[in-house]
């Protein structure tokens, strides 16, 4: 991509005080539903900024770019995003999962800023695939980016569109794999020890690999910039569930709880701008 | 059937450079082979991964793209329906999913290659609508629909190869949506669609020569089914006759009772469909559908005449 010479560009610094924000932000939108998904959204918050205001690229509000959450339950840090840019109002996420409101527990195609309907794992890539080669054939320049959790890798059809993304040549695809070792019955490296190595598999695959840590901003951008960009390019993200706030990081319940009063004052309170 | 297809599509592709087929290790020959020849771009093989195919035909189809998903039937209905729900039902994509074989049609290739269900299954989808051509020329002309219709998802439901033409000389064109009379008698209609058709023909022919005046009637598009049509039917002739390739759940015989309720007909109405049933039988499409209890001396016994 850097080879096509495009002014892209990451802010670090800005980066990490926007990720604090929609940490609060989504803290706050908790105290008003019974139940959402923080932790996976939490894991991956730098990595949906990221996309969005350092590889997208925007003008008058338009991209030709495309983002697809494929971990349709990490869509929070898809809303707070969006409801930053102007895409989505704070009505739109004060009616969060409400009657009347726009905004369920996964991404609805249709609403502003969704490309795609997501919440069925496995669905994200290969839509993703299809998007970046109909982009490709039609010359338009559209890149296309996916956040997929790494639960959703255990999908078949998650391989079978891999391996047809390298065949079809979607250089322009990313996927990020937010690879926070957690899903729902407990840490896959235990339940699943032979789901990893991840790179391996990707480049047999025949995707371009690399495996970072998923928090670091700046690191992120550096190694999506720097690809070769001759294939589709798979970013192994290492994250931490729940990051950001101590009792819910890597602890199972906090996929899908709201923290009671006491929880999200103490949230708030040790809240601060994650650096790496 | 697939022919037509494959003949037809070319034509659609050739005119519109959207109009894409996204297969899955399986692809009708002929002019087939000249849609990949000439638009290489268009044609693409995912391999034997047919959740992937819909998927990939959704993603086309939100960039703007007039995906064909092409395989069998079971293998382009059963295998991915959760993504044919999700991804083209939910999201109310312009993507055709073509099914080749729907029915008993692969007589030989026994119960994982016969597609008994699929219009109850597809018909549940909220936004799919399912066309079943009954000769090689409605599959032309369902095809033209499919390649310029936005409205939504289409389950097109083929034969195989070498089907009879039966609708040349139809008392109806081919409308969308709308039942067609193949030949309009006074007495006993016939209610078909799909291949299964050439059975309601031999069974005009028998009744004919037992002194009827006979209406056929091919009701190619199971979704949205023509109601009024299938009720005036119902209205207009003294019995009415349904015979389908499908399990009797779902399909054009329980749905044709449910319309004759409401509209509180009050002509004879039979109904003839597959058996509840995997038949473990081989032999020819015409074997099997006698193994279901689909032949017209079977049927004709049972109308009471």
């Amino acid at each position: 991509m850097k080879a096509q010479g495009e002014a892209q560009s990451l802010d670090v610094a800005a980066a990490r005080r926007r990720c604090l924000k929609f940490r609060r932000r989504i803290l706050d939108i908790s105290q008003t539903v019974s139940a959402l998904h923080i932790a996976p959204a939490f894991s991956c918050i730098e990595t949906v900024d990221l996309i969005y205001h350092g590889l997208m690229r925007w003008n008058d509000g338009k991209s030709p770019d495309t983002f697809i959450m494929s971990k349709g339950h990490g869509c929070m840090a898809q809303y707070v995003v969006l409801e930053a840019m102007g895409i989505l109002s704070g009505e739109d996420l004060g009616k969060y999962c409400k009657p009347n409101g726009r905004l369920g527990a996964h991404p609805d195609y249709g609403v502003p800023g969704i490309a795609a309907s997501t919440g069925s794992l496995g669905h994200g890539l290969p839509m993703a695939v299809g998007m970046a080669y109909a982009e490709k054939i039609k010359k338009t320049g559209g890149r296309v980016y996916a956040v997929l959790s790494d639960g959703e890798i255990q999908e078949g059809s998650t391989w079978e569109a891999f391996m047809m993304g390298s065949t079809l040549g979607v250089s322009n695809l990313v996927a990020f794999i937010d690879n926070n070792d957690f899903q729902s019955l407990g840490r896959t490296s235990e339940t699943h020890p032979t789901f990893y190595p991840l790179t391996d598999k990707f480049r047999a695959f025949g995707w371009e690999t690399i495996e970072l840590n998923g928090h670091d901003a700046g690191g992120l951008f550096e190694a999506v910039m720097s690809r070769e960009g001759k294939k589709p390019l798979a970013v192994i993200c290492k994250t931490v569930k729940g990051r950001g706030v101590s009792y819910m990081e890597n602890v199972p319940i906090w996929h899908y709880r709201a923290p009671n009063k006491d929880e999200y004052v103490k949230a708030i309170n040790e809240l601060v701008e994650v650096t790496a | 059937m697939r022919n037509n297809f494959a003949d037809t599509l070319y034509e659609c592709g050739k005119e519109n450079p959207r109009v894409a087929i996204v297969v899955a290790d399986i692809s009708p020959a002929g002019s087939m082979e000249k849609f990949r020849k000439e638009f290489p771009e268009r044609f693409l093989n995912v391999g034997v991964a047919e959740q992937s195919m819909i998927g990939i035909c959704a993603g086309m189809a939100l960039k703007g793209l007039q995906p064909f998903a092409y395989t069998i039937a079971t293998f382009a209905l059963y295998r991915p329906f959760e993504f044919v729900r999700d991804d083209l039902g939910y999201q109310n994509l312009p993507v055709t999913v073509v099914g080749i074989g729907g029915g008993v049609v692969y007589s030989t290739l026994g119960g994982t290659h016969h597609c008994q269900e699929d219009i109850a299954i597809a018909g549940a989808i909220p936004n799919m609508s399912i066309i079943a051509p009954c000769d090689p020329l409605e599959a032309r002309a369902a095809t033209i629909y499919c390649a310029q219709q936005q409205k939504g998802p289409i389950y097109l439901r083929l034969g195989k190869a070498g089907e009879p033409v039966l609708t040349d000389k139809a008392v109806d064109p081919w409308q969308f949506g709308k039942i067609r009379y193949l030949q309009q008698g006074r007495d006993v209609c016939i209610l078909s669609y799909g291949i299964i058709m050439k059975k309601a023909v031999e069974l005009a022919a028998w009744l004919e020569q037992n002194g009827k005046s006979v209406s056929i009637v091919s009701v190619h598009t199971m979704k949205p089914l023509d109601r009024f049509g299938i009720e005036a039917a119902l209205k207009s002739h003294r019995q009415v006759v349904v015979i389908e390739e499908h399990a009797p759940q779902g399909g054009l015989a329980a749905q044709t009772k449910q319309i004759a309720w409401d509209a509180k007909a009050t002509c004879d109405l039979k109904t003839f469909s597959l058996q509840d049933e995997f038949i473990h039988n081989y032999g020819s499409h015409d074997d099997l559908l006698a193994a279901h209890g689909l032949d017209v001396a079977k049927i004709s016994q049972q109308l009471g005449l």
